[in-house]
């Protein structure tokens, strides 16, 4: 991803933040960052960058760069700056930075907050950042008090030197006349005080009160709202519109067509959204008028009998399948899903002729304010980005199809617009996660060893619609998640990858290819036990005698699970898998009664490595697990005639909390780097459960959702 | 104009009288703490109470309001001091927290009728509103808690 991106950043590039008085009287004390792992990728090496504001009254702000979604990065990351920094998370409030090239996230080449990254990528930065500051105002303490700086320590927001105090307010202006050293030493983890404890988060009680502002809640004076109907075919365009009758509506102010669209703008919301039904639309169908799952899977099934792009070859693994004693071979095929973030996809735009306003709830600042401003056509620098809370992410708001709406609504009326999607068009115009169908093949020797494992996947790419130069040479590194990692000890094993467009656009879901593969793999190796007869934790654990991670995570999964021990009439599955550096294991314990299924437990094992807060973490895998049981047992988008066939929760179910089983989760201790936490856990559960239910019943998921291979689940 | 009472106050708004109250509350009130989700009374984001019952309010015409009281998640206390809010605190509940103005008045409704729920109540009570971040083990768990809570208030 990185060099499209990267191009995009520089071109977008520019000085946000400088040093200077704050409105209110204080200063900004700017950090550098070089000596990042990347520094290319921050365009202007030594520019100064805000982390943090430090004002005369002591306010400590932190910038945080990436965008909350509910994963918790608003406490993990200042977490990471205060340990070094000295003061209590308590002390510290949060504003969502803006765009800058400084805020690239390292690990993807852009703004962006996805793939698990965020801590990966805060980790050095904003430790750095936090003794950076500490050393400054330190080193303006010992000045003003003609003493050395390796006498003076920190303390709860103040530089300390035996009882007297001198508060980082008091600091902070002389701190940031100062040079930024370019040389600190980090705290070792064994001192850590902050990083590693389950510390609440920052952003809760906001939550509680209808006080935090996502971004269907921007208010702007003066501000209309919009209301926005699509192509109801997937990648159809407006052709034209009468929108006479709504005009003539209360409180209508405008209609407004887009590419694909038409916005009714008013005085309220509902008098929009009224007068949108009012709008006689002819749209453009485009290729997609006849687009159905069947033809879609027509397509994926034919694309499969070709010959795949190597992804991982060792060995010889044909070779291995042909002179192998007993070869198994199976299908898998897996279904599009919507994201459905609880926040429809909303966005606020104040266009002038030489700048604009943006206030969206976007997991991608970098491409947000280029796709903006290309919109209107302003240059990228005329755009300020607002990124508010987001209502869930799960890799929707990584697209950026909810910003034109808005901009060109707001140009055509010269106010600012807040235009809302209704959960029909969220549902029927997602970027839905990628269709599979993939077949894979096992060979055993004759002493009954596995020798050979050959997994081809087939399916659309969401980097070739994203980031196309990355695909020109390369296989879309996020189509062959959790496959080429296979961690089993086989000589032979081979992964390809056949990529095929089915014409609806395809988009990042939360783990997005893990999921995918992850089934895969780990019912295909369940299967596989099934072959060997042997029982299906003992077949893996024998396989990563050189993989201590996982076969520890596996281990850890089974003995809290109390593995082989259920009670009368339960049964057990297990999965595993590495993604985002994180190793898990899961035992999902079930019953079934007369075809319809009950999960009561799931167990999870959890080796991320180096944790910054144990509670998030926990809250992370909780909820993963849910999202990826929800996909599991009901998750399935569906066309006809071009059309999403699901428009809203009755059709599109969601897991509720009558349904939600228990979840235990053990976090393992490790001093290895920080592994992503917000994905993992929703990958490994569809293949446990799917395991489960073929322990219960000897049928074999091969495809999901659950629901629909003739399993009850209630 | 209409009016209204919201949180202890008689107000006015100029909605049009087919309004669902959801959009009174967040466009001519200004109370964007009553989220919207699903417009069809699917979700629960947009739960309010209209007096002391949870009503969704998507699904409710300002003109069917009439003198009822509406309260909502701004009104549920202030200083964030009810007991659903302490426990929702307390054991840190939220994630993105988009559904949990509903959840929380979905709650504090269940409590101020049943006072001791079992986990059998809270499951009919919290049926409604959906949490894409699944957070329901926190709420089950936050819900028992406000209970606890509210006893000692009440002691």
């Amino acid at each position: 991803m990185n060099a499209e991106v990267q191009s995009l950043t520089h071109n977008t590039r520019r000085d946000f933040l400088k040093l200077g008085v704050l409105a209110g009287g204080g200063l900004v004390l700017g950090i550098s960052l070089s000596g990042c792992s990347k520094p290319a990728a921050l365009g202007a090496g030594g520019q100064p960058v805000a982390w943090l504001r430090i004002a005369g009254d002591n306010t400590i702000t932190v910038l945080v760069d990436k965008s909350e979604m509910g994963q918790g990065v608003y406490t993990a990351l200042t977490q990471l700056l205060a340990e070094e920094l000295g003061v209590a998370l308590e002390a510290i409030r949060v504003d969502a930075a803006p765009v800058g090239a400084v805020y690239t996230n390292n690990l993807l080449g852009a703004q962006i907050t996805g793939g698990s990254t965020s801590v990966r990528d805060g980790w050095e930065k904003l430790r750095k950042a936090g003794a950076q500051a500490r050393s400054m105002l330190i080193q303006a303490a010992a000045t003003q008090w003609g003493v050395a700086p390796d006498t003076l320590k920190v303390d709860a927001g103040a530089v300390v030197n035996g009882r007297k105090r001198l508060s980082f307010g008091e600091l902070a202006e002389a701190a940031a006349k100062l040079p930024v050293p370019t040389d600190v030493t980090l705290k070792p983890a064994k001192e850590f005080t902050l990083v590693g404890k389950p510390a609440k988060r920052i952003d809760t009680a906001s939550k509680l009160d209808g006080s935090a502002i996502y971004g269907i809640d921007v208010k702007l004076p003066g501000m209309l709202h919009g209301a926005f109907a699509q192509c109801p075919i997937l990648g159809g365009k407006l052709a034209s519109f009468d929108a006479t009758a709504a005009k003539a509506m209360p409180g209508v102010k405008d209609v407004v067509g887009t590419d694909n669209g038409v916005v009714v703008v008013a005085d309220h919301y509902w008098q929009a959204q009224k007068a949108l039904a009012t709008v006689n639309v002819e749209w453009d169908a485009g290729a997609n008028a006849a687009l159905d799952n069947a033809a879609i899977r027509a397509r994926l099934k034919k694309a499969s009998s070709r010959t795949g792009r190597a992804a991982r070859s060792d060995g010889n693994a044909a070779a291995a399948l042909k002179s192998a004693a007993k070869v198994v071979r199976a299908t898998y095929e897996l279904p599009m899903l919507a994201h459905a973030t609880l926040e429809p996809q909303c966005c606020t735009a104040d266009v002038r002729a030489d700048a604009a306003d943006v206030y969206a709830p976007t997991q991608t600042q970098t491409i947000a304010q280029a796709t903006a401003a290309a919109v209107v056509g302003l240059k990228p620098e005329q755009v300020n980005v607002h990124t508010t809370l987001l209502g869930g992410g799960f890799g929707r708001r990584l697209e950026v199809d909810f910003i034109a709406a808005a901009m060109v609504a707001s140009k055509a009326v010269g106010k600012p617009v807040k235009v809302i999607w209704s959960r029909e068009q969220d549902m029927t115009h997602d970027t839905y996660r990628p269709p599979a169908f993939d077949t894979v093949a096992a060979g055993f020797d004759a002493a009954g060893k596995l020798i050979a494992w050959k997994l081809d996947l087939t399916g659309p790419s969401i980097t070739a619609r994203m980031f196309p130069p990355v695909v020109a040479t390369a296989i879309d590194p996020f189509a062959i998640e959790a496959a080429t990692n296979y961690p089993y000890d086989v000589p032979n094993v081979a992964v390809n990858y056949n990529r095929e467009e089915v014409g609806v656009d395809v988009g990042y879901w939360r783990s997005v290819s893990h999921a995918l593969n992850c089934f895969v793999a780990e019912s295909f190796m369940d299967e596989l036990a099934t072959t060997a007869g042997k029982d299906p934790y003992e077949f893996r654990a024998a396989l990563l005698a050189k993989q201590p991670r996982f076969k520890r995570v596996l281990d850890e999964a089974a003995n809290r699970a109390g593995w082989g021990k259920a009670p009368a009439g339960h049964h057990q599955g297990i999965a595993l898998m590495e993604g985002y550096g994180t190793y898990m294991a899961q035992v999902v314990e079930i019953s079934m009664k007369d075809g319809a299924l009950t999960v009561h437990r799931i167990t999870c094992a959890v080796d991320c490595g180096q944790m910054v807060n144990p509670n998030i973490v926990d809250q992370q895998v909780e909820g993963g697990i849910l999202f990826g049981l929800t996909a599991a047992l009901w998750g399935d988008i569906t066309l006809e005639r071009g059309q999403v066939q699901q428009r809203n929760f009755d059709t599109y179910r969601m897991l509720r909390l009558p349904e939600a089983p228990r979840i235990d989760v053990h976090l393992l201790e490790s001093s290895e780097a920080p592994g992503g936490i917000g994905e993992p856990g929703t990958a490994v559960v569809g293949p446990a459960l799917a395991n489960a239910i073929f322990a219960a019943t000897g049928k074999r998921l091969r495809s999901l959702p659950i629901a629909k291979q003739g399993i009850t689940t209630a | 104009m209409a009016a209204i009472n919201v949180n202890g106050k008689a107000l006015e708004t100029d909605a049009a009288p087919d309004t669902p109250l959801l959009w009174v509350l967040r466009d001519h009130l200004g109370l964007t703490g009553t989220k919207f989700g699903c417009g069809a009374a699917l979700c629960g984001a947009c739960t309010v109470h209209i007096e002391g019952e949870p009503a969704r309010s998507c699904q409710v015409a300002l003109t069917d309001v009439g003198t009822r009281k509406i309260t909502t998640i701004e009104g549920l206390s202030t200083n964030r001091s009810h007991v659903v809010q302490q426990a929702w605190l307390e054991l840190d509940v939220p994630q993105c927290g988009y559904c949990q103005s509903g959840q929380l008045m979905s709650a504090a409704a269940l409590l101020a009728q049943n006072p001791t729920p079992t986990d059998a109540d809270i499951d009919t009570a919290m049926a409604g509103n959906i949490c894409r971040c699944g957070t329901y083990g926190r709420i089950r768990k936050a819900v028992h808690r406000a209970a606890e809570l509210l006893k000692k208030e009440n002691a």
